[in-house]
């Protein structure tokens, strides 16, 4: 009855239960509705006509699951996205980073590294930078790519300088990036503080400890046990008043750690680390 | 018909017409509805504040996993995607914007119908674009209720221009018509109780 490939509940459990089984990716913690919505388009696209059939292709070819996987899992973002909370970050958080000889952050689900570089570029103008390390970390090997490679499309940078100056950048965003064609490079020596690798939050563990992890508009894209266990994950690798910056409509309050952080910022969603 | 839910799609010309329909709806309408309104990025909720002022029915921002419940007017925050989960739930996304919108109408309407199959109510209101045509599209085919504001009397009738043009809006109505309407559903439904 309807034009789009039946994306029934028991093929979809299915789907996920063995790409789980044979690549250990796990999307079976994922909030439903979008990635079904993911997995319908990247149907659509690719002459899927149901899903026992995309099942059965991603199980014998490697390639198309990479392909599936690289599609599945980008998640947009862009520079100084919500500039309020920058502001927020470099006045409520930097000042008290700025009291640790060496500064550890972790950007997790950093995606195409839109908030990496903006971060780091508020951090160079704290004169933080240099003593700083930045983790960015993502599950989708292609965005971590377009991350390191810190190239993007000209006509977003008007936008962004935007962004910049709500957010109390102190410079000219135009310092920060030369234009090639249609594309603008980013300032290279951003990246020297910046540590790109791949992780996966659903099943890899804590491999540091920090004082800031920024988890923005990623959680949204859980259900509630693996919110619950990704939480717990970043509260472990917080050292103690550690900062948890969250996006904006994402919070604690169904969390079941949530009495182990305190609000620095409501509105912002910048929490400290204050339980045991 | 037993309706558990009500969507609403709107774009430019929308607050106007919203409110005359939603200042009508008492303070234990029998439904949740859910409205996609398309705003600016950088407003946060005065969406929502502004509406409440004139308001009985509850307004408010919908968060992500809250649940849906009946008597309470939900908009998508500005800048996210919302979907309907099984267990009547919310999700918010950050993909790419549909139709040039995020939140999109198609996507809500789709999720929407998924989930409440022939027992959602979708309207489509005025708008400058073509965001919720594919949606009511689904709506419909899933068996759900279908009504677009009479183009003649939006402020924009491009989108329930484009919503009626998919031959799947059943009621095409101007406003005051449409309030009715969700009212006599919601009387419907108390009768059957």
């Amino acid at each position: 009855m309807n034009k789009t490939p039946a994306t029934d509940n028991e093929e979809l459990k299915e789907l996920l239960e063995s790409i789980r089984f044979v690549y250990g990716y796990d999307f079976t913690e994922y909030a439903e509705a979008s990635i079904r919505r993911r997995i319908r388009h990247f149907m659509s696209a690719n002459n899927f006509n149901s899903i026992r059939a995309l099942n059965k292709t991603l199980l014998e070819e490697e390639d198309v699951f990479e392909q599936f996987i690289q599609e599945t899992t980008v998640n947009v973002t862009e520079m100084f996205r919500d500039p309020s909370f920058y502001k927020s970050l470099q006045e409520n958080v930097f000042v008290r980073l700025a009291t640790y000889p060496f500064i550890k952050i972790w950007i997790a689900g950093s995606s195409t590294g839109e908030e990496v570089y903006s971060t780091a570029i508020l951090l160079k103008e704290r004169g933080l930078l240099e003593r700083s390390v930045i983790y960015a970390t993502d599950i989708n090997q292609k965005a971590l790519q377009t991350a390191k490679e810190g190239v993007y499309h000209l006509k977003k940078m008007k936008g962004y300088t935007s962004n910049y100056m709500k957010a109390g950048g102190q410079r000219s965003f135009s310092d920060y990036y030369v234009s090639q064609y249609d594309g603008a490079l980013l300032d290279r020596s951003l990246r020297q503080n910046i540590v790109f690798s791949a992780h996966n939050l659903a099943a890899d563990r804590s491999f540091n400890e920090f004082q800031l992890i920024c988890c923005r508009n990623v959680l949204i894209y859980f259900n509630q046990q693996l919110q619950n266990k990704v939480i717990d994950l970043f509260y472990e690798s917080l050292c103690p008043f550690g900062f948890l910056a969250l996006g904006n409509k994402e919070s604690l309050l169904f969390a079941e750690s949530r009495k182990n952080f305190e609000e620095v910022d409501r509105k912002e969603r910048i929490f400290i680390k204050t339980g045991q | 018909m037993q309706y558990e839910a009500v969507v609403i799609g709107v774009s430019a010309g929308g607050l106007m017409v919203l409110s005359g329909i939603l200042k009508e709806l008492p303070g234990d309408y029998p439904m949740p509805l859910i409205v996609i309104q398309h705003r600016s990025k950088d407003e946060r909720t005065l969406l929502e504040e502004v509406l409440q002022d004139k308001c009985v029915i509850s307004i408010r921002q919908a968060n992500e996993k809250e649940r849906i419940d009946r008597s309470k007017v939900y908009f998508a925050p500005p800048d996210y995607h919302l979907l309907i989960e099984r267990d009547h739930t919310f999700s918010l996304t950050c993909d790419d914007p549909v139709n040039f919108s995020r939140p999109s109408i198609d996507l809500l309407f789709e999720t929407a119908s998924e989930v409440y199959k022939d027992k959602l109510v979708a309207v489509i209101l005025t708008g400058a674009n073509r965001d919720g045509a594919e949606g009511i599209r689904a709506v419909r085919q899933r068996g759900g209720l279908t009504i677009a504001q009479d183009p003649a009397t939006a402020l924009f009738p491009d989108m329930p221009r484009a919503a009626i043009d998919t031959g799947s809006v059943q009621h095409i109505l101007n406003a005051a018509k449409i309030k009715d309407l969700l009212l006599q559903l919601a009387k419907n439904r108390t009768d059957h109780a």
